[in-house]
């Protein structure tokens, strides 16, 4: 099974690279640009699904600090419905 | 007494940290794939990029042989000082509270910052005088220090919040100025400035020392 985990700062915490990218963007001309944060993706296989919120609370997040999201993907590597 | 400092694929301040420590006793360093800590009295966990660093600061240490033993080692009252990527790499392991997150000022930060000791009781800050001030280099991008309101309130409450930024150094955005606390039980201890780089006059303060020796004399007392 092929699962999507992302993972984001959580709401309130201040997110240094959001602010950065938020601020660079003006830089080339895009305006109107607010509220950008950057998270990260972990894609992975694995054999039992039911495991991942586990690894998500235990290594793939911090979750005092990080809110996640787990997708499981279809086989055209789609987010299924 | 003996002091064992980890070494992890990415540190860079085992040695220094070891340096530090041969000045108030015996130090060793001990590799991150073994699970004999060798008997010693003390555990430092020292700065650096261990693993790289990958996924966050100190997710991926947390989970090494030694560290489990470490792990034991704390939970039976012994002695542990995380230093940058050690306290991150302790807070991982949920030995502490809180977590450390990139620098609000969003840059990585080399600088000597002013300390003051909130709480000169503990086993890491007994040599050191009351509301004594302490000039220790810092230098991170990952080092703000966060934990819920709530929780904060109980640290302060408690004693936990043993360092902080002194009026107008927290250069990282640090939640109420800290720059160090302990675990509940006061025996793990963890900070983000550097105290084994102001050990010697040569390089401008010798206040990390009094880090060092606090938990000599816990330890000699310890055992006395």
């Amino acid at each position: 099974m092929r699962a999507r985990v992302l993972i984001r700062p959580k709401a309130g915490i201040l997110d240094p690279q959001g602010v950065a990218v938020e601020q660079a963007l003006p830089a080339l001309g895009f305006a109107g640009v607010q509220n950008v944060h950057v998270g990260r993706i972990v894609e992975l296989d694995v054999e039992d699904a039911s495991q991942l919120d586990e690894m998500c609370r235990r290594l793939l997040a911090n979750p005092l600090v990080e809110d996640y999201e787990v997708q499981l993907l279809g086989d055209d590597g789609h987010a299924a419905p | 007494m003996k002091f064992g400092v980890l070494q992890f694929p990415g540190s860079c301040d085992e040695v220094d940290a070891q340096l530090a420590a041969a000045r108030v006793g015996e130090a060793v360093l001990l590799w991150h794939r073994d699970r004999d800590l060798q008997g010693c009295d003390a555990i430092v966990v020292p700065g650096g990029f261990s693993y790289g660093d990958y996924l966050r600061a100190g997710a991926i240490a947390r989970f090494s042989p030694v560290m489990e033993s470490v792990i034991d080692f704390a939970e039976q009252g012994g002695l542990v000082l995380g230093i940058c990527n050690g306290f991150q790499v302790l807070c991982e392991a949920g030995l502490l509270p809180g977590a450390l997150l990139p620098n609000a000022n969003r840059r990585f930060t080399f600088r000597q910052v002013d300390l003051d000791v909130v709480n000169a009781g503990t086993a890491f800050t007994r040599a050191c005088d009351p509301q004594e001030r302490l000039s220790i280099p810092a230098k991170h991008s990952w080092g703000r220090y966060y934990a819920p309101d709530d929780q904060l309130d109980a640290l302060e409450a408690s004693g936990q919040v043993v360092l902080r930024y002194a009026a107008g150094q927290n250069f990282n955005g640090s939640l109420r100025d800290i720059a160090g606390v302990t675990n509940e039980r006061g025996n793990v201890f963890g900070l983000m400035p550097h105290p084994e780089h102001a050990v010697d006059a040569l390089t401008g303060s010798t206040d990390g020392l009094r880090i060092f020796e606090s938990m000599a004399l816990s330890i000699q007392g310890a055992h006395a």
